[in-house]
Order: structure tokens, then C-alpha cells, then sequence
């Protein structure tokens, strides 16, 4: 079996984001990164600056945003670290250095896939038709397993049979919808990766 | 974190345990480096700090540290331990500080006691204490508390001489932890650790500073929470909470993880750390007063207890807004009261059970988390239905046809929904500082990609009908939350901001602090910590004020940056700041100050404290205004197992606890297989005679960066780390294929020989190794489609055990027992 090298991954990730490497020395033996700056200028040259950060850890990098509207539409050009930001003064790791593969990934789930019970294989379904079944499938597993009052009397009004995890990925203001929704159907098991 | 990522540059010295933010947080750890490095400081003024590292393994954080220590994984108590006797032994405490800000001259209940690893009170048929002695001595009238309860105040000593003061008590419980006995349980040298001890112990001047800075090294154990209050008592003796450069500091690993466990996505929680609810709990009142901290001191303000029922009055008023009334106790019966622990492996216990019917899995993957990865794959299966929402496919997703499942066997009906990425929207992410930092969308959504707050909003709308239509159990609570959004199932994440900062319902004017906050309900908050974030005057998070004019932007020079983003609560940037100064308003040390008084007023950072409240005033109240003391807590009744830490074994361990071998382990770890009447996983030295703990590394996120090629072309395949003398005895070289094995599952990966692990000699002549195993792989990514067959048996989780802290529950993915042998 052939085992995928270091060398033939980056050669792959090359050809999809190499912005995102440091240019190598030339063999020539001239350096080429002052021709890289010119023609990195050129590339976000007239570009829109959108504010973001970096999707991984905690530490909270600001980053910038290039993009450009290109045959209506929007084409991300570059990310970079914010220079302005006292968090990290412009600077990235790997990962955040490489966000704008992540956010432009080909292995992207593309539409709603749904496995019927002891099925083997996904099958492509509308948004209707699964938000269809989650609503209903919520609804059924509240209904069977709420506890409007426990054994000693008190009034608990719990959905014991439903679980909500995750959040550490998505926004704050997600986060709070999401709690409130969960607690307002009787949602106790509820958890994110604090713990984890 | 207590303080920000950019103040650990004013340390003298950094104390990192189980953390490596060199490689877990490199950008965060340029702060650290520049306490190290930065060349226009001397030592003092934010330079030449020293960095220690105790670590079982040595990383490019042990490589920068000016000392590194080898140290048994989950003996941090007893590392901890020692370093606090060596202060209280050579009276190197910050005298001023421990007297006045800390409750060391409560006096303690006579009848508490702690013998041969068990303190008063314990149950050993319910694995529980009964914590009534863990109480204060009281004296005189009884001082009001919240919802109508009241408190005696605590007795004091301000000698710190009788035996039952809580300094006197501290002294006696750490005396054993000697520098031979932290040697014979952590398996540093003696020599070592007493280098480590005396520049530690320098901290406890006023004109020095200290900060912990841990990570999940620390948490992930049976003793989880009693590794955190250990720096956080070492902190407290040394004065170095509430001061800029020190504090206990918390390297969070995921992107939103602070906000949305601030958001109290927390079984345990509401928003802004309100308590959930317990059954017998008929009015808001009684939820008060079971929740709220009490006064035991007149001079305390007590401000979370004081508020608690203002805060959570104005919860309840933001989600069911016109439905709760005083007359129905603002809606409280609408909030579910669980009887137990419903955390993350009660989910899987439960699915274990056959009582848990579906799960959503929202960014997370349950199969790659664990632990005990297989009990997992049990779990999922046993349910009937599971939600995956995820912009990428995942191992949660695909558990189905996971190696070694046979899908036709599997009932679960799996809805895989393709969630938008953090690019393809707008919002905030609160970083481990506590900055709430805006991010403005960048990219329209990838294909038929939906926002997860879409999904939420449509399913519950679409939830709601159903019961408009079939009726159902108790839909009171569905019809009645509060939907303010110009469009019911796609609402903006800016209407979602100004509901969590909350308004006047009286002007309709955005709330701007929350002492303003009530509980007639005239006002809302749907998360009060976060109040100020987003006022009349505009989305306070979006704020970009940074570093290129430092003279406008940081205007105390501390590095503060008030209009840079927002951080709660009202954009504190320390958090206990009173306490960075003296019982006069004067800052502990000038060059580094937190906040000051200059006669009028407190100036500096946003002040913990009345703003104009004149420190040398009778009722000044004391520095500490969360809790009921009024000080920090070096003892504390709060701790499911125990009022001061102890050192307990790992639940799988290499040796008897050597303080106490009749009692090892945490005597109140949550045991879930043998709670729920399963077969014991626990393994034996004898069967799994290593020592297991796992890490991430530089280039990987958790399981997510599997999908990113230039991330797995820098680490791109699975592998353990083996030490080099552990793997000739093995006969194992570099890059050779072994099997890992616990009671539990089995890793097949590469084997990684390195001279970063190595042996400790434990209890004097017990040589242990350790081996170390990189979380980040499975059967989805690029590397597995690359290397199916390899691939089969990735995921690091298969070991680890399904036991979990008292209180918090955090699984002991950091400490197991293994075995390791070649794949001939």
C-alpha cells in the first residue's frame, strides 16, 4: 500500500492555497520573495477588507479578509492576520494560516443526506423533507419521554429522552438561541466542549 | 482565563501545568515569550520571567521554559501540593493579602476532620459526603440574605493562630506534602522541585506576580476541579489573584467555547452561570435561596447572590417576554429541573440504557470525543434518531458505517445537515480572555449550506405548529418564548446580540449595565455577564480600537485596550481587580497596576468594586464581591469532594496512592458503568502496565483539520509517541506499526520513538513509563481515505475511560493504563 508522504500532501495543498506557504528559495539562487510581494499587490490589489477570526482555538486571532465579487460573485483571495489586533499582533499558527482552505473546501457536504434505519447508504433529500422529520422526530421523542412531574410531586416539566450537543464552533449569539430553544422544549441534556 | 492573553506579559513568573501553549496556542504564547524576552523590560517590568513547565512530556514549551519537570500525569495536586507547604513552611505567604483578602482567619466547624483520605462526613455506600461539617464557625445576629435568608456571620481570627482557623487547618492538611513526597507521587526529583519551590515561593512579595496558566492537562482527570483550585489556592497565599501578570489562566481550545459555555450550552447552567433549577423548587424564591451565595460577613456585598433573582427575573422576562408575570412566578415552572447529571457521558449512559432517543450533534463528534469510543458506537446505535450539523462530514455522521459496524444492523435514523462555516456568517466568538470579538460575514453560504441558528429556528418553528395542530405534552413553554425577529425562522444574529444585552421595557432603551438589571419585570437580559455589549450606542463587540495608536487605544499602558472589542462583565479586563490593590486603593506593585483609588474614584481597568467607593470607609465592602465571604476561598464547602485538594491516583493507576494506599482513588469519582449495573472497563497495572495521556498537536484542530490537505500534509498520519527506553525493552523502532491497548479498544498506528517521553520512578523503586497519543485521527479525512486499511483503528478515544470528575465530570482522558506491543 502506498503511503501518503508529507512532500506529495503539500504538493497537493499547493495547488489549492499556496498563498499560504513560504516561498522557497529559488535554485537559481535568487530569492523570489520580492517578486511574491509584487505579484500578491497585484492580487488584492482593489480587494474588500472583511474583518473575521480564526475558527480553531480560543486564543481569538483577528484575521483579515480579501475578497473580490467576480461574475456576481464573491471570491475569497487571501487570509491574513489582523495587524491591528492586540490579541495577535498579525500573526497565525498553521492552522489559522491556512483557514482559507477550510473556508474554501471541496469536501464541503453539499446537500442534506439522510440515512434511513439499517440503511447502508445516504440518500440526497430537500431541506423541507428533513426539517420535516426533525420536527417531528423532536416532537415524538419530547412527547414520549417528558416528565411533567416527578415521583415525590414536583413539578420538573423535563424532556428526558432528547440531547443537544455543540457550540464551541459556532457564534455566541447561536449558542444563546440554541439554549433557549432546548430549555424552552424541556431539553437537560445539554452540552458543548467545556467538559470534553 | 481570570486575565487576558496579552497580560501574561507582565508575569515574573509563568507556571504552566498541564497546558502547551507553544504548541496548542502559539499565538497566545508570544505573550509568554515576551514576559521571557521582551528587551526594553528588565526582570519586574514585564521581562526576564522565568517559565516552568511540568509536563509528562517534553514540548517546544518545556524547550522556551527556564525549567522543566517531568511529572506523572494527574499528580498536579500533590506538585501543587507541595509548592503551598513550602510557602506556609517558610513564611513566604503574602501575609497583608492571605489575612485580609482571603477567608484563612475563618474559623472551621470542630468536627471537621480529614483522616487517612477522607474527610468528615463521607458515605461509602452512596460514594458521597455529607458536607454539614464543612461549615464556619458562626457568631451574632443573623445577617440578611437573598430571597429572605439569612446567615449568621462567620467567626474570625485575625491572628491566624486558632487551631480551627482555616490558615491553621491548611498548614496541618499540607504539612505532608514534602519534597519527598511529592518525589514518591509525581516522580519529580526532590532537587527539582525545591528549585521550582524557592523561585515560586519569591512570588509571594507585593512587588512580584505569578500567573497559572493550565489547559485541559489539567481538567481532564478525576480530580479535575481540585487540579484547578490547587493554583488557585497557591494564588490566593501568594496575592496574585486580581492582579495584572498573575491570576489563573485557562487556555480554552476551541474558538467559541468561552461564549457558549458563558451562553450556558451546560447542562448544569442558565445563561451568565444562573444555577439550572432543581426538582422541589415551587417559587423563584425557593430557587434563590437554594442557588444565591449568603453573606457571612456584613461587610461582603454578596453581588451575584444580591442579584440573583434581578438576573434571573430578566432572564425569564427575555425568552418568554408577555408570558411571565409576576402572578405565574415569571413562567419558572417553563424551565426543565433535572434530577440528575446530565452531562456528557450521562447522554451516552443513558443511550447505554435505552433511555436516551435522539441526540443533536452540532460541530461535535461524539465518536472521535468519547471516551470509551465503543460504548459510543453503542450508544448512537441504541438511539432512534441522530442530527449531525456540520458544514463536513464527521465520525458522529458516518458512525453507521464506522470499521467494524454493520449498518443493516443500526436503527438510528441519521440526518446529516450541512451547516454553514464561521466565514459564512456574522457573529461573536468570546476568545479565552473573555473578549467578545465581532466577526462580520465574509463569504455567501456554500451551496445549500444553512446557518445553524436557521436550523434551530426552523425546527422549532416547525416543532411549534406540530403542537398547534396535534396538541402534545405541555406545550405552554413552546408557545409562549419570545420570537423577536423580524422573520420567525431566519432571525440575524444582530437581533440575537441586542436580546442577550437586554432592554428597559419600560423605555425600550438597551439595558447598559446590569446592576440596573430587576426583578419586577421591567427589564431583560438574556445573559446578564454579557449586559453592555451591544447598547444604544452600537454593537460595543465590533469595536477595533488597536494597537497602532497604542497612546489613544491603551491608555493605562497595561495593555488593557478598553475599546478593542468588549469583555465581560462590563469590559473588565481582570477580573477581582480590587484585590490588585491594597486595603488603602494602592496598587501592590506601581509598575503593574490593576486599579487604584486617587481619593475620589477608582481608576485603571473597569473596576470590580463601587466606583466611588472609598476603600478606607467602615462599610467599604471587601475585595472579593462575588461570593458571600467576601474574600477568596483557600477552604470551601462548594467541592463535591472536599473543602482543601487532595492528591487521589488516577481511577487506572500505576501505583497505590502513597499518602493514603486504603483510600486511592477520588472517593466520590463518578463510576457510570458500575452505577449503571455494567461490567467493570477498568484495567490493572498487572494486564496495562503504562501510563497513557493524550494531546493535540500544532497542526491539527481536534478532527475537523482531517479535511484540510495542508494540514494533513504537515502531521499525516496517526501515530504514539513511545519513550526510547520503553521502546528498545519492546524491541520497537521508529516508525514501526504497534497496537495500543486498554481494557477498552485499540489504537493501531505508528509508533513515534522520541527522547521527549521517558521513565519516572514512582513511591522510591517503581520505574514508570508514559506514553503519549495525539487525539486528532479516525476514519474520516483525507489521511483515512488515503490509508483505509491503515486507518482502521485511529481513534485515540477507543482507550480512555468513562469516569468522570465529582463535580464537573470531566472524563479522565488525560490518565489510563495501556498496554503497547508490535504489529508483526
Amino acid at each position: 500500500m502506498a503511503e501518503l508522504t508529507r512532500r506529495q500532501l503539500l504538493k497537493a495543498g499547493a495547488g489549492s492555497a499556496g498563498l499560504a506557504l513560504i516561498p522557497f528559495k529559488n535554485p537559481l539562487g535568487f530569492d523570489l520573495r520580492a517578486a511574491k510581494k509584487i505579484q500578491m499587490d497585484f492580487r488584492l490589489a482593489g480587494a474588500k477588507e472583511v474583518r473575521s477570526l480564526c475558527p480553531y482555538c480560543a486564543v481569538g486571532c483577528s484575521l483579515i479578509a480579501y475578497t473580490k465579487e467576480v461574475n456576481g460573485k464573491t471570491q475569497l483571495l487571501q487570509i491574513e492576520g489582523d495587524p491591528d489586533s492586540p490579541v495577535n499582533e498579525g500573526r497565525l499558527c498553521p492552522k489559522g494560516a491556512s483557514a482559507m482552505q477550510l473556508a474554501t473546501s471541496s469536501r464541503r457536504v453539499e446537500k442534506p443526506l439522510y440515512r434511513a434505519p439499517n440503511s447502508t447508504k445516504w440518500e440526497e433529500k430537500s431541506w423541507d423533507f428533513m426539517l420535516d422529520k426533525i420536527a417531528k422526530n423532536v416532537k415524538a421523542s419530547r412527547d414520549n419521554t417528558f416528565v411533567a412531574q416527578d415521583a415525590n410531586g414536583n413539578v420538573v416539566n423535563r424532556t428526558e429522552g432528547v440531547a443537544f450537543a455543540g457550540g464551541a464552533a459556532f457564534t455566541s449569539e447561536e449558542g444563546y438561541l440554541a439554549t433557549k430553544i432546548m430549555r424552552t422544549l424541556g431539553v437537560v441534556h445539554i452540552e458543548q466542549q467545556a467538559r470534553v | 482565563m481570570t486575565n487576558h492573553w496579552r497580560d501574561i506579559k507582565h508575569a515574573d513568573v509563568i507556571l504552566i501545568n498541564g497546558a502547551n501553549p507553544a504548541e496548542a496556542h502559539p499565538v497566545g504564547f508570544q505573550w509568554f515569550v515576551k514576559a521571557k524576552l521582551d528587551p526594553t523590560k528588565g526582570p519586574g517590568n514585564g521581562g526576564g520571567a522565568k517559565l516552568i513547565h511540568a509536563d509528562p512530556r517534553y514540548t517546544r514549551t518545556s524547550a522556551l521554559a527556564d525549567k522543566y519537570l517531568r511529572i506523572r500525569t494527574g499528580t498536579d495536586v500533590a506538585y501543587f501540593g507541595g509548592l503551598i507547604n513550602y510557602v506556609l513552611q517558610n513564611n513566604l505567604h503574602h501575609a497583608d493579602y492571605v489575612k485580609n483578602y482571603t477567608n484563612a482567619s475563618f474559623l472551621v466547624n470542630k468536627d471537621f476532620t480529614f483522616n487517612d483520605g477522607l474527610f468528615s462526613g463521607y458515605n461509602k455506600d452512596t460514594r458521597s459526603y455529607n458536607i454539614s461539617t464543612w461549615a464556619y464557625q458562626t457568631e451574632g445576629d443573623p445577617l440578611p440574605g437573598p430571597a429572605g435568608t439569612t446567615q449568621p456571620k462567620a467567626k474570625r481570627d485575625m491572628t491566624l493562630q486558632d487551631p480551627q482557623s482555616v490558615f491553621q487547618l491548611l498548614k496541618k492538611h499540607y504539612s505532608r506534602y514534602t519534597p519527598e513526597m511529592v518525589e514518591s507521587i509525581t516522580g519529580i526529583p526532590k532537587a527539582d522541585f525545591l528549585d521550582v519551590a524557592k523561585v515560586v515561593g519569591e512570588m509571594g512579595r507585593a512587588d512580584k506576580v505569578m500567573t497559572i496558566v493550565y489547559a485541559v492537562g489539567l481538567t481532564h482527570h478525576t480530580t479535575g476541579g481540585q487540579l484547578i483550585r490547587s493554583g488557585a489556592l497557591l494564588q490566593l497565599l501568594l496575592g496574585n489573584m486580581g492582579r495584572p501578570g498573575g491570576g489563573m489562566n485557562a487556555e480554552r481550545g476551541h474558538a467559541n467555547i468561552q461564549g457558549n459555555t458563558d451562553h450556558a450550552i451546560s447542562w448544569d447552567i442558565l445563561p451568565g452561570y444562573l444555577r439550572i433549577p432543581a426538582p422541589g423548587q415551587k417559587t423563584l424564591d425557593e430557587y434563590v435561596a437554594a442557588s444565591a451565595a449568603k453573606k457571612s460577613d456584613p461587610n461582603s456585598q454578596n453581588f451575584f447572590g444580591t442579584n440573583y433573582k434581578n438576573f434571573m427575573v430578566s432572564l425569564l422576562k427575555a425568552w418568554y417576554r408577555g408570558a411571565a408575570q409576576p402572578t405565574n412566578e415569571f413562567a419558572f415552572n417553563f424551565i426543565p429541573k433535572p434530577a440528575v447529571n446530565s452531562s456528557w457521558m450521562s447522554i451516552f449512559d443513558q443511550a447505554l440504557k435505552g433511555k436516551m432517543e435522539g441526540l443533536i450533534l452540532n460541530g461535535m463528534t461524539a465518536t472521535s470525543i468519547g471516551p470509551d469510543t465503543n460504548q459510543v458506537l453503542q450508544g448512537l446505535s441504541n438511539m432512534k434518531w441522530l442530527v449531525i450539523m456540520d458544514p463536513l462530514p464527521t465520525t458522529s455522521s458516518e458512525f453507521w458505517r464506522a470499521p467494524g459496524m454493520d449498518p443493516a444492523k443500526i436503527n438510528t435514523e441519521v440526518f446529516m445537515l450541512p451547516a454553514t462555516h464561521w466565514i459564512e456568517k456574522d457573529g461573536s466568538f468570546t476568545n479565552s480572555g473573555r473578549w467578545a470579538q465581532w466577526k462580520d460575514q465574509v463569504l455567501p453560504p456554500e451551496g445549500e449550506a444553512r446557518h445553524d441558528h436557521w436550523v434551530f429556528a426552523e425546527v422549532f418553528d416547525r416543532v411549534k405548529a406540530l403542537y398547534r395542530q396535534e396538541g402534545g405534552k405541555f406545550p405552554d413553554p413552546i408557545f409562549a418564548m419570545t420570537v423577536d425577529y423580524a422573520d420567525a425562522r431566519k432571525p440575524t444574529l444582530d437581533e440575537i446580540a441586542r436580546e442577550i444585552n437586554g432592554k428597559d421595557l419600560a423605555t425600550g432603551l438597551q439595558m447598559t449595565s446590569f446592576a440596573n438589571l430587576k426583578a419586577d419585570g421591567t427589564t431583560t437580559a438574556g445573559d446578564w455577564i454579557y449586559v453592555g455589549s451591544y447598547t444604544d450606542a452600537g454593537n460595543m463587540m465590533k469595536r477595533r480600537n488597536g494597537i497602532s495608536d497604542p497612546a489613544k487605544n491603551d491608555p493605562t499602558g497595561m495593555g488593557f485596550y478598553p475599546t478593542y472589542a468588549w469583555s465581560w462583565p462590563a469590559n473588565r479586563r481582570v477580573l477581582y481587580n480590587r484585590a490588585s490593590a491594597d486595603i488603602d486603593g494602592k496598587p501592590w506593585d506601581p509598575k503593574r497596576a490593576g486599579i487604584q483609588w486617587n481619593g475620589t474614584t477608582w481608576v485603571g481597568d473597569v473596576p470590580d468594586y463601587g466606583a466611588t467607593i472609598d476603600p478606607k470607609s467602615p462599610t467599604a465592602f471587601l475585595p472579593f464581591i462575588m461570593n458571600g465571604e467576601g474574600v477568596g476561598r483557600i477552604f470551601s464547602n462548594s467541592m463535591g469532594d472536599g473543602p482543601f485538594p487532595e492528591h487521589y491516583e488516577p481511577i487506572e493507576s500505576p501505583i497505590p496512592n502513597p499518602l493514603h494506599p486504603n483510600q486511592s482513588e477520588d472517593p466520590v469519582a463518578f463510576l457510570y458503568d458500575a452505577a449503571a449495573g455494567r461490567p467493570n472497563r477498568f484495567g490493572k497495572v498487572a494486564d496495562y502496565p503504562y501510563v497513557a495521556t493524550s494531546y493535540r498537536l500544532t497542526e491539527h484542530e481536534h478532527y475537523v483539520t482531517q479535511h484540510v490537505p495542508l494540514l494533513v500534509g504537515l502531521q499525516p498520519q496517526a501515530f504514539v509517541e513511545l519513550p526510547e527506553e520503553l521502546a528498545a525493552e519492546k524491541g520497537i523502532k521508529n516508525g514501526d506499526r504497534v497496537r495500543v491497548s486498554s481494557q477498552r479498544g485499540k489504537l493501531e498506528v505508528a509508533a513515534l520513538v522520541t527522547k521527549r517521553l521517558g521513565p519516572v520512578t514512582l513511591a522510591g523503586n517503581v520505574k514508570s513509563y508514559t506514553i503519549g497519543i495525539p487525539i486528532h485521527w479516525g476514519f474520516i479525512g483525507v489521511s483515512a481515505e488515503q490509508n483505509p486499511k491503515l486507518a482502521q483503528y485511529w481513534l485515540a478515544n477507543a482507550l480512555s475511560p468513562m469516569v468522570g470528575d465529582v463535580g464537573a465530570r470531566t472524563p479522565e482522558f488525560k490518565a489510563f493504563l495501556v498496554n503497547v506491543e508490535k504489529i508483526s
